[in-house]
């Protein structure tokens, strides 16, 4: 599904060129569940940017879904990200005004999704999230987790391919955090592409595969299939 | 993305930012609510004057006598002076029938008394069309006599005013007045509050036209007010008047005929031409309200940078990122200037109780130009502010970086 190669991502600091990813050749199956892991700086962020269509790479091909995006343009990518892939962000991202059921049918609302239909699809959503009870609740009157799992809602309710979450349990205690990546794991069950970056070992490890950055490259891609 | 969610998105971002909304709602409609008031009281103005000129009388011509513009002809080889303009003069103007009424006239200052006590006050010499020509209203008893213009008569009508101070509350009609050394009797006084142009009619006293002559002993006319049959009529009595006057006076143009409607077009233009410029300059402070939207907006952009990364990520592309943010500044300004139109009505109720003579009214070009040039601005400052969101860069947007 996903096909990166040669992907190279510099950055200009001052004088100095910051090399974010180079070399990256990397092949992701549909339903494929990877965690990247890694020091700080060593570009998994960017990586995830890149996979999620945010950034571009300065060299190198990234197709998706068999096309090639580096050389499309902004609507283009703009339209590939809203139709195939959901983004999960350490600090929720959640619009403080918009209640939970509004801030999970934001994607419907940008699409143009008439608004019968999106009221059906954000309360399957609502639904499957368990969080019915809190539809009309606002993020300031949720918790940690629960804020996490709308925000999760909005990245599945457009029914995307390829599911991006950076650090999505950063800012969650352990319980919850817990309770945040069952949900991603079921969520990849179902056939999605799971993608995580994350610092914890411990949700490293549960990946089908580990890819370990070190500097913008790939130290190591290893495939477990002892999956808990 | 539908056009009423894009409302809802933008209106709902205003509402989110109140304290922020309410002062640029404040800035707008003080700016717009300025303009609608302002060029409210230059019409107010306009319609003043031109009231107080259709209290003149209608379908009005005023005959002086001499021409007011050279002709621009070789010196004249003899002296010569406008020639008085006569009763007959007057007269003869009736000759033409677009000519209903004309109505000769003396002025002149003179002592009133009755007993001891006494007033300087104008005469004026006219006849008995002089009243309704002038939309003049009698208070009581009757106007001047129907009779021949030629013939004196020692009979007079009061102003209230002039009324009050010699007669006191005591019965005025009937009884006879001194002006010079002459006795007249008071047949009637004019109704209250005759003013108009400054002239205050409360304070004089009208005299058949013959015996005021015979008092400032002078044959000519001070003036002479004529009456067209109708408005179409109003230039053909201008000409016939102006040909009959030159037959009279051997082939001179020595008189000048002022319609009241190229007096009131004058007016009308020069007050117009204020309460435009009035209006323009009122119409700046919405430019200054434009320039907070901006600065508003711009604020609302740095403060909302990750939002902004959201819906990058959510998959909208700059356009629809320019959309929402321009149309926020848009709501913005038009709810500001509807706000402003509502204070100015309440404005122009509230003067209008204060000033009940003044004839305030906004034109409806007023609010309505108001309105559009709030919304152009706020689309015009809204621009920069939506540019800047729509090329911000996700990652950064999204890291706060």
């Amino acid at each position: 599904m996903i096909d990166l190669l040669a992907v190279d991502r510099h950055f200009d600091v001052g004088d100095e060129v910051v090399h974010a990813l180079s070399e990256i050749n990397l092949n992701l199956p549909a339903g494929d569940y990877v965690s990247v892991m890694g020091p700080s700086g060593s570009g998994k962020s960017t990586l995830l940017n890149v996979l999620g269509l945010l950034d571009r790479p300065n060299a190198g091909n990234y197709s998706f879904n068999g096309v090639e995006t580096t050389q499309q343009g902004e609507e283009k990518r703009a339209a590939l990200r809203r139709d195939h892939i959901g983004f999960v962000f350490q600090a929720f991202h959640l619009i403080p005004r918009l209640t939970a059921a509004d801030n999970i049918g934001l994607p419907l609302v940008l699409a143009g999704v008439e608004p019968h239909e999106r009221g059906v699809r954000v309360e399957e959503v609502l639904e499957s999230l368990d969080l019915e009870e809190r539809g009309h609740h606002r993020p300031d009157q949720l918790s940690g987790g629960q804020r996490q799992r709308v925000a999760i809602g909005r990245a599945i309710v457009m029914k995307p391919d390829l599911l991006l979450a950076d650090e999505p349990t950063g800012n969650l205690d352990q319980h919850s955090g817990g309770e945040v990546i069952g949900l991603l794991e079921q969520l990849n069950h179902a056939g999605i592409t799971l993608v995580v970056v994350t610092h914890d070992p411990m949700i490293g490890k549960r990946a089908r595969r580990a890819i370990r950055m070190v500097d913008g490259r790939i130290e190591s891609d290893t495939r477990t299939d002892a999956h808990a | 993305m539908r056009t009423r969610d894009l409302l809802r998105y933008a209106s709902g971002s205003l509402v989110g930012a109140r304290t922020r909304t309410l002062l640029m709602l404040l800035a707008m409609s003080v700016g717009v609510a300025s303009v609608v008031v302002l060029t409210a009281l230059g019409e107010g103005a306009r319609r003043y004057v031109v009231g107080e000129f259709a209290q003149l009388g209608t379908h009005l011509l005023i005959m002086l006598p001499g021409r007011s513009e050279t002709t621009g002809g070789a010196t004249p080889m003899f002296g010569e002076t406008p020639r008085d303009l006569t009763l007959g003069d007057a007269l003869s103007l009736l000759r033409h029938r677009s000519i209903v009424r004309v109505a000769p006239l003396t002025f002149g200052n003179a002592p009133v008394s009755r007993g001891s006590r006494e007033r300087e006050v104008t005469v004026i010499g006219a006849t008995h069309d002089f009243f309704p020509i002038r939309h003049l209203e009698i208070g009581s008893g009757q106007g001047l006599p129907v009779i021949d213009p030629e013939r004196a008569a020692n009979v007079a009508v009061l102003g209230s005013g002039l009324r009050k101070e010699l007669f006191g509350s005591k019965q005025a009609l009937g009884q006879w007045v001194r002006i010079n050394d002459r006795r007249f009797r008071v047949i009637g006084i004019l109704g209250y509050g005759g003013e108009s142009l400054g002239q205050n009619l409360d304070d004089m006293v009208v005299i058949p036209v013959a015996s005021a002559q015979s008092l400032f002993d002078t044959p000519s006319l001070f003036r002479v007010l004529i009456q067209a049959r109708s408005e179409q009529d109003i230039e053909r009595a201008q000409k016939a008047a102006r040909d009959i006057i030159r037959e009279r006076h051997d082939g001179e143009d020595d008189v000048t005929i002022i319609t009241q409607d190229a007096l009131l077009n004058t007016f009308d233009g020069i007050l117009r031409a204020l309460t435009y410029t009035v209006g323009g300059i009122a119409g700046i402070s919405l430019a200054v309200a434009g320039i907070l939207i901006m600065n508003v907006m711009l604020v609302a952009v740095s403060q909302r940078v990750a939002e902004i990364g959201l819906l990058k990520a959510l998959g909208a592309p700059e356009r629809q990122v320019l959309s929402l943010f321009l149309v926020e500044s848009i709501l913005l300004a038009g709810a500001g200037a509807a706000l402003g139109v509502l204070i100015s009505l309440i404005a122009i109720a509230f003067l209008r109780q204060l000033f009940p003579v003044f004839p305030i009214a906004a034109p409806l070009w007023a609010p309505l130009a108001a309105v559009g040039v709030a919304i152009a601005t706020g689309l015009l400052f809204g621009v920069l502010p939506a540019r800047r969101a729509a090329m911000l860069d996700p990652v950064h947007a999204l890291t706060g970086r």
